[in-house]
């Protein structure tokens, strides 16, 4: 490899990728490094591709990506033990052209995307792990890979190396992360016929659905699972706050098999066959844990700046968006011939004026404020199951009746006053 | 009801390319033993890699998916954590 490129990205998922695409389209010199036996090959995502963003980069790139099905309807349902308050929206504008989203393996397509960015001409270098980032009077000028001879130089490296984000840790742009500020998933690929699929989750063929799991999923600890339609197979997971697994000595694939299990659940997926296993983390530490973006010749992108929305469960999207942001920062600093900081800041503006730094900045308190306030999870979803079955269970009483054993359900009145306070502040963090 | 699926049957499903050496690392041994009564690596590691043995801590890398839970949850950040060699390691072909 030539000894120095205009620019280095390290880690080929939706992040890097989309910053190396976007660059080699403009004719920059670009590496893009991954330290997998190929891209994807240690990305792990619950699955849900959005369109939007992806398209922003390659328009009708859905007419050929390996994608699994579009979502027509997503689900959300709030789960006690043995029953669960579903809300769904299905909308078949979703299930064609433009589409909303779309169910995605990360493994098939993370490594179709790296190929477009290489018949751009980016040069892709896989089974290299980037050490750490070569500093000269204070401004990185490259990195360090484990290969022999494995040093790069380049006007401007990407840190796009994922939720660990251990390069700009190098670099002193963030601490070490706390528990509280990521999630570790656990999820299942699980072999199903299509037919079978489409049949228990009311699809037409090739139609695909998520549900989003809360409540007693996580037995109430903060967190969600999820079950995604594939085109034959299902995604199963359950993902909680770190410090949540810790606090409650809970392993995580033994909450994964309790989700499977789940009588709400167990249904869907019966008689499919596992056919993967896979952990990750996911950045949950929103707005304020958005460590520093951009230095002296270093950007940071994706999961390794923290950009993701927990509640809307976003965070390709942002990765995809931050990658093209930060090449069209390196294209205006190329013109310039300078690769500064106070250049490259251009990166963190528009990062905060797009969605990204919007919609981060909108839930900035919620993560915490459901994780301070457990009640959420632990007793509203219980008792909102509780209203539901009383309301509509038809045994003589008269609604009034109901209405008046729901609110007494409610507790005393210090409890209900607790639980309206409880209503406003959730209002006031997810506003 | 589903027979409840054990973390040896997963981590079945999943392909490792293993290096010959470990990429994880228990600085202090002593911590573990002595410091650490919960041991919560070994409750929270979603691929079991971290096995208490009487004294001391086992540390079955070649399972291990590489998450970094055990780096950012060691109360005593007693875990040298680094990525396997560039190809080695865990290897997702799906999800």
């Amino acid at each position: 490899m030539p000894e120095k490129f205009d620019c280095i990205v390290v880690g080929a998922g939706p992040a890097g990728t989309a910053c190396a695409y976007e660059l080699a389209k403009a004719g920059v010199n670009v590496l893009l490094l991954e330290r997998g036996e190929y891209p994807g090959s240690k990305n792990v995502m619950g699955g849900v591709l959005y369109r939007k963003m992806m398209e922003d980069i390659i328009p009708e790139f859905y007419k050929e990506a390996p994608l699994e099905r579009p979502i027509v309807e997503q689900r959300f349902m709030m789960m006690d033990k043995e029953s669960a308050v579903t809300f769904s929206y299905k909308g078949l504008e979703w299930g064609r052209e433009p589409y909303n989203n779309f169910t995605v393996l990360r493994a098939k397509f993370d490594q179709w995307f790296a190929e477009k960015a290489v018949e751009q001409g980016a040069l892709l270098v896989c089974e290299t792990v980037a050490l750490e980032c070569i500093v000269e009077n204070g401004r990185v000028v490259g990195v360090r890979t484990d290969r022999p001879d494995g040093d790069v130089y380049a006007d401007v490296v990407v840190l796009a190396d994922g939720v660990n984000s251990l390069l700009a840790k190098q670099l002193g742009f963030h601490r070490e992360w706390r528990p509280d500020e990521v999630a570790l998933a656990t999820m299942e690929i699980l072999k199903l016929d299509k037919g079978i699929i489409e049949d228990r989750f009311n699809l037409e063929p090739g139609q695909g659905c998520t549900i989003e799991l809360f409540g007693d999923a996580t037995k109430g600890i903060l967190g969600t699972g999820f079950l995604y339609t594939n085109k034959d197979t299902l995604s199963i997971g359950v993902g909680t706050l770190l410090s949540g697994l810790i606090k409650h000595k809970i392993k995580p694939y033994e909450l994964l098999e309790y989700v499977k299990n789940h009588p709400m659940i167990r249904p869907y997926i019966q008689g499919s066959e596992p056919i993967e296993y896979l952990a990750h983390l996911i950045p949950e530490g929103g707005y304020h844990s958005i460590p520093k973006v951009a230095g002296h010749g270093v950007l940071v992108v994706g999961d390794a700046a923290q950009l993701v929305n927990a509640i809307h469960r976003e965070g390709s999207n942002m990765a995809m968006t931050s990658g093209r942001l930060a090449a069209e920062t390196i294209i205006m600093a190329k013109e310039y011939n300078d690769f500064s900081e106070s250049m490259l800041d251009h990166y963190r503006m528009k990062l905060m004026e797009s969605f990204i730094g919007q919609d981060l900045k909108k839930y900035k308190d919620a993560t915490h404020h459901f994780d301070a306030f457990p009640q959420y999870f632990e007793r509203y979803i219980p008792m909102m199951n509780r209203a539901a079955s009383q309301m509509f269970t038809v045994d003589g009483a008269s609604k009034w009746e109901k209405q008046k054993k729901i609110w007494r359900d409610f507790g005393s009145t210090g409890e209900k006053l607790k639980l309206a306070r409880d209503v406003i502040k959730a209002w006031r963090v997810m506003k | 009801m589903m027979k409840n699926q054990t973390i040896e049957e997963k981590q079945y499903l999943v392909r490792f390319n293993a290096d010959t050496k470990s990429h994880l690392h228990v600085l202090d041994p002593n911590i573990c033993l002595t410091k650490c009564p919960d041991k919560i690596c070994t409750i929270f590691c979603p691929a079991s890699v971290y096995k208490w043995e009487e004294i001391r801590m086992h540390v079955g890398y070649e399972g291990c998916h590489e998450c970094g839970s055990c780096r950012i949850g060691c109360p005593y950040e007693n875990i040298k954590w680094e990525y396997p060699r560039g190809g080695h390691g865990i290897v997702f072909r799906l999800g």
